[in-house]
């Protein structure tokens, strides 16, 4: 066209990304790649094709992993980590700033392989996945050096499993790498089949900064290959990141392997629009919340949720908005929305939105190029939240869109989801925008925002979003564990005797349940014993149904939470000076059921652990986070919400004030099984939380077979963790029924903790009974 | 007050459009508006990185860029002189080769704009040029002398053959929220101006918040501008692209509400050819096409055309250029 045509006209032209060096790339590889162990790659084997989905051009020939490949790499990371974790961090920190030297130097390249293999415009992986990638090394070089000082109660966990998704290849492989590598870990990392070719330039790159054999090892393959992975008896810790359904079978298939486990599952991310919104930036906002990479993203913003007031006039300019949307060659620097990874997946949006027969849907009317994989940004208004398409992740460029009236409700919808990773939140309102953002139930959340991502910010899910999270120092905790060896955890069996009276007036002990004394739903009680089998008392069989009635009376306590540390504290002081002024009974009743003379030592432990939460219930701070915005990202601890906490046999009052203290403190409710063989305990404690001003429903406590309720807590979709410290052999079954809904988890797998000592309190079950919330709030007038 | 046009002159919203006739202050429709400044930077920075024009077409929108300038001299030391060689530069803004090898023949600038004193050399010298002559008036660039002879200004100015007036309004009035006087100010000038068109200039720079920059440009486009301005190229601050964003969003919010556009003239500070592309883009994207040409777009500039100049150069001959080879003005 000439000049003058198109001063006419005044359109756009072709901006294309010369891909030359990358296609150069793959030449010198050959077009045909192995794997990448022990510092170099193996010879092509059977394997499958890569192609580019913007045209189907097929770009390289993959190995797919067998059983073998998989072994030697396990072995390879794990030859190598000893020598790797006693580098010492600045040794490490050296390696991985020259890891983001390299990758900064070689930018363009990484990006524009980037876009061949996914899809995604050149704009997006040039500004935002491959800067984001670099931050990452050189905030976890920074860890590195740092981790001596910083973290001197933590060491490696070895050997890291890691698989991830196909939706931002490299950032995700950054993610997962560079926090392992940081901590002394060694890593066995499988990129998506769709999407493995910048892992394996990362290779290269790696090989070329001289980063020592076998610390990454990269195997590519389909999802048997991850299989192989995560169940690898060498693999000491599992990452991944992808769908929720594929998550859940990652947790079944590695319970009570002892494998530390983190996962970062999918989203239906609420966008919540307030009637004093700027509109038009939330219009933009919105823009890289679903159609960025083309909705491929895990915490997209896509469901919208916006005022009545102001939903007509929104919904217009968002539609007028998503007309000036360019959509094509994603190698063009002059488009927003570029192609969908692969076949299979445009016809999963496919579907999934032509069985939509309500609302009313908005395509973008745009000529999408002939071959490859497109589709046009759609917007579906006016449905419920019960159709299918507000409540499951469509994983494209599809918005829902319903209306809300007040700030509760928008709050309620906001909420009514299984997922919780992300959500954004638009007003002008300070009050009300700080208010609604900690009540939404996610593990990010953006003020006036969206798509914010920074290495100094944790990001993670709670719910069916998974759990763990990835940056920030709370992101260090999945790579790291605390110094020291335990040793197995025998079991204790309960005292056996014969029936007969007990001295004194007939009491019947009841379990536990919102703040009030409720007879066992099954009728029955059990006998226990001194170790001479002198009768003690009868205590009552809990059932599932007593499990239920006590999981509904903590979920009906969640005013709890919102309660003032300070506030908690105060209670927890008082149950202390109440157990304080029975500890007599206490430790005789310990001494009784025990055995021996240690019950003094266990409540004089129980009153300190009370004191130790009580001064912990204020203090266990939030942070900001230096991102690099003009504005604040704060850590705040939130309570995970109702836990499930089987408490330790061996000590029955200090095993289960121990349990408490941490949960309640930081605002959640527990429900708690106590010791089997030495229940007996919890029903004067039960006493001691009456008189101490606790809020019903707080703290329930049932008494039963650990091995018989532990999976029905475990299963309990209204429960949200789960902690085992039972001498029964429990943490399988825990694990493997927490997938239903992804609760969080903590068991012992069997191993002894010393309840007496340091290790019996303090930061880790702190770290336990909070999610780290990250709220961004960007500022400016 | 009537003067008669004496010229055709293009380039001007009424030419092609239905002039803006205001409307009542509608002071819901001004406290409604938002302007979440981190979300406005945010967009603006990744702008850039979302649109591009290559080869012909960044050759092509230089060009148009070139259309839209408001050639401008606004110095103390301006003499008759000065002006008619500014005027020559504005008939021939890029050398007449150039502009053969570009099948570009005939371009012109949007505009000459000066001081009251140099309205009628400045007439004298586009004469039959087609190229109207703009004044800055009202007092600019403080705009505090008193008000009836602002609007005296403005009278005389468009007697002596200004076609269009840039007004600078009282900053005063809003950064104490006194909507209602402003609104009135510029009823006034607007009035006073007649057929010659107006260009509020609200000097973004002063204005405190991007919110008061919306709430101004509203509150103009009501009592009747024909164009809003950022800035009389005197603040500390002047044209930003954040800035820009506000405004051409009221201009949008403004035409959705009555069906007028109001053209929009960012002043001060653009001076590469890069900037330039930015604001055209930023402008197509926000606005649309009907926007991309002088009747409802200028750039208030004097040192971006010898960039644009060196830019069109390169992209004749293959070889970057110097600023000697160009002609000034």
């Amino acid at each position: 066209m000439s000049v003058k045509e198109i001063f006419e006209t005044m359109n756009y032209g072709p901006a294309p990304e010369d891909a030359s060096e990358a296609f150069a790339w793959l030449v010198d590889q050959g077009d045909r790649f192995g794997h990448f162990i022990d510092g170099d790659f193996t010879s092509p084997g059977e394997g499958f094709l890569s192609r580019n989905p913007a045209n189907g051009e097929t770009l390289a020939t993959l190995t797919q992993a067998t059983q073998a490949d998989v072994d030697t790499a396990v072995e390879a990371a794990r030859k190598a980590q000893g020598k790797w974790a006693r580098l010492g961090g600045h040794g490490r920190a050296k390696h991985l700033y020259a890891i983001a030297r390299i990758l900064q130097r070689n930018a363009r390249l990484c990006a524009v392989l980037e876009t061949l293999d996914n899809g995604k415009p050149i704009r997006e992986s040039r500004d935002i996945d491959l800067p984001l990638v670099q931050r990452h090394f050189y905030y976890h070089a920074g860890m590195a050096q740092l981790m001596e000082s910083e973290l001197p109660d933590r060491e490696p966990v070895g050997v890291c499993g890691q698989v991830i998704p196909w939706n931002f290849p490299l950032l995700m492989l950054a993610w997962k790498v560079a926090p392992a590598l940081a901590m002394g870990n060694t890593v066995v990392l499988k990129p998506a089949e769709y999407t493995s070719l910048t892992a394996l330039l990362f290779a290269d790159l790696c090989r070329q900064a001289g980063l020592p054999k076998g610390v990454v090892n990269i195997v590519t393959g389909d999802g048997a290959v991850g299989e192989m992975i995560v169940t690898h008896p060498g693999v000491d810790k599992v990452a991944f990141t992808g769908s929720t359904e594929v998550g859940r079978r990652i947790r079944q298939a590695t319970a009570g392997s002892g494998k530390a486990l983190t996962l970062e599952l999918g989203g239906k991310s609420p966008y919540v629009v307030f009637d004093d919104a700027d509109l038009d930036s939330a219009i933009e906002g919105l823009v890289d919340a679903i159609w960025f990479n083309q909705g491929q993203v895990c915490c997209a913003g896509s469901r919208l949720l916006v005022q009545e007031g102001v939903a007509e006039r929104f919904h217009d300019k968002l539609r007028a908005r998503m007309q000036s949307l360019r959509i094509g060659n994603p190698l063009d620097k002059c488009i927003d929305v570029g192609a969908i990874v692969d076949p299979v997946q445009v016809r999963a949006i496919t579907e999934m939105v032509e069985g939509c027969t309500e609302g009313e849907r908005f395509s973008v009317a745009a000529d999408l190029p002939e071959s490859g994989c497109f589709y046009p940004p759609t917007l579906i208004t006016g449905l419920a939240p019960s159709h299918r398409l507000m409540q499951e992740e469509i994983f494209g460029p599809v918005l829902v869109s319903t209306t809300f009236r007040t700030p509760d409700e928008a709050v309620q919808l906001a909420n009514n989801t299984r997922y919780g990773l992300a959500a954004s939140v638009w007003s002008e309102n300070l009050n009300l925008a700080l208010d609604i953002a900690p009540r939404i139930e996610a593990g990010v959340i953006w003020v006036n925002g969206s798509n914010m991502f920074d290495a100094a910010a944790g990001f993670g899910g709670v719910r069916e979003s998974g759990f763990g999270r990835e940056g920030g120092w709370e992101g260090l905790r999945a790579y790291t564990r605390p110094v020291g060896r335990t040793r197995p955890l025998a079991g204790i069996e309960p005292n056996t005797g014969e029936n007969g009276p007990v001295e004194g007036i007939d009491r019947t002990p009841k379990l536990y349940i919102g703040g009030k004394q409720a007879r066992p739903d099954g009728g029955y009680s059990r006998a226990v014993f001194s170790p001479r089998g002198k009768l003690l008392g009868q205590m009552p069989e809990a059932n599932r149904k007593d499990l239920r009635n006590a999981v509904e009376a903590a979920r009906g306590a969640g005013a709890w939470g919102r309660m003032s540390g300070h506030q908690r504290a105060q209670i927890l002081y008082y149950m202390a000076e109440n157990l304080s002024a029975r500890a007599d009974d206490f430790a005789h009743k310990i001494n009784e059921m025990k055995g021996g003379r240690s019950g003094e030592k266990e409540v004089e432990a129980s009153i300190r652990r009370l004191f130790t939460y009580a001064a912990w219930a204020d203090k266990f701070d939030g942070q900001a986070r230096g991102v690099p915005i003009r504005g604040i990202a704060l850590a705040m601890r939130a309570p995970v919400g109702v836990i499930g906490a089987i408490c330790p046999d061996e000590a029955p009052l200090l095993g289960m004030v121990s349990m408490m203290g941490p949960a309640i403190a930081m605002g959640n409710r527990v429900v708690m099984l106590a010791s089997e063989p030495y229940p007996l305990v919890y029903a004067d404690f039960y006493q001691v939380l009456d008189t101490s001003d606790l809020p019903g429903g707080v703290v329930n406590i049932l008494t039963g077979k650990h091995g018989t309720l532990a999976p029905v807590m475990a299963a309990h979709m209204d429960v949200d963790a789960v902690w085992s410290f039972s001498s029964s052999d429990i943490s399988k079954v825990i694990e493997r029924e927490s997938a239903g809904n992804l609760k969080r988890t903590w068991v012992n797998n069997g191993l002894v903790r010393d309840w007496f000592s340091a290790e019996g309190e303090g930061r880790d079950f702190l770290e336990a009974a909070t999610e780290v919330k990250t709220i961004w709030v960007p500022y400016g007038a | 007050m009537q003067t008669e046009i004496r010229t055709p002159v293009a380039g001007l919203p009424q030419t092609t459009e239905a002039r803006n006739a205001g409307m009542e202050l509608d002071l819901d429709r001004v406290m409604r508006v938002q302007a979440n400044r981190p979300a406005i930077e945010r967009r603006v920075a990744t702008f850039p990185g979302r649109r591009t024009v290559k080869k012909n077409y960044q050759a092509a929108w230089l060009c148009k860029a070139i259309t839209c300038i408001d050639l401008t001299t606004l110095a103390g030391d301006d003499t008759e002189g000065r002006v008619r060689r500014l005027a020559a530069k504005a008939r021939q803004p890029v050398r007449a080769d150039l502009l053969d090898a570009l099948g570009m023949e005939g371009l012109r600038v949007g505009a000459v704009c000066v001081y009251h004193d140099m309205i009628a050399p400045a007439r004298a010298a586009l004469e039959g040029s087609g190229i109207p002559v703009a004044a800055v008036s009202t007092g600019f660039p403080a705009g505090l002398s008193p008000f009836h002879l602002r609007l005296a200004e403005i009278e005389e100015s468009v007697k002596a053959g200004a076609e269009e007036i840039d007004i600078v309004i009282s900053r005063r009035h809003v950064l104490t929220g006194n909507w209602e006087a402003l609104y009135e100010e510029i009823r006034a000038f607007r009035a006073a101006c007649g057929p010659a068109h107006l260009k509020a200039i609200l000097a973004t720079g002063e204005l405190g918040t991007l919110r008061n920059v919306a709430r101004a440009s509203l509150v103009a486009m009501m009592a009747g501008a024909d164009f809003i301005k950022t800035s009389t190229g005197k603040e500390a601050v002047n044209a930003t692209l954040p800035v820009s964003l506000v405004m051409i969003r009221a201009i949008r919010d403004y035409f959705d509400a009555t069906g007028y556009r109001v053209g929009y003239k960012p002043a001060g500070g653009i001076s590469k050819a890069k900037d330039a592309l930015s604001y055209l883009m930023l402008i197509k994207e926000e606005l649309g096409n009907p926007w991309l040409s002088p009747d409802l777009f200028r750039f208030g500039a004097s040192s971006l055309l010898g960039d644009i100049e060196r830019q069109l150069e390169h992209h004749v001959t293959g070889a970057y250029s110097a600023g000697y080879r160009h002609p000034m003005g």
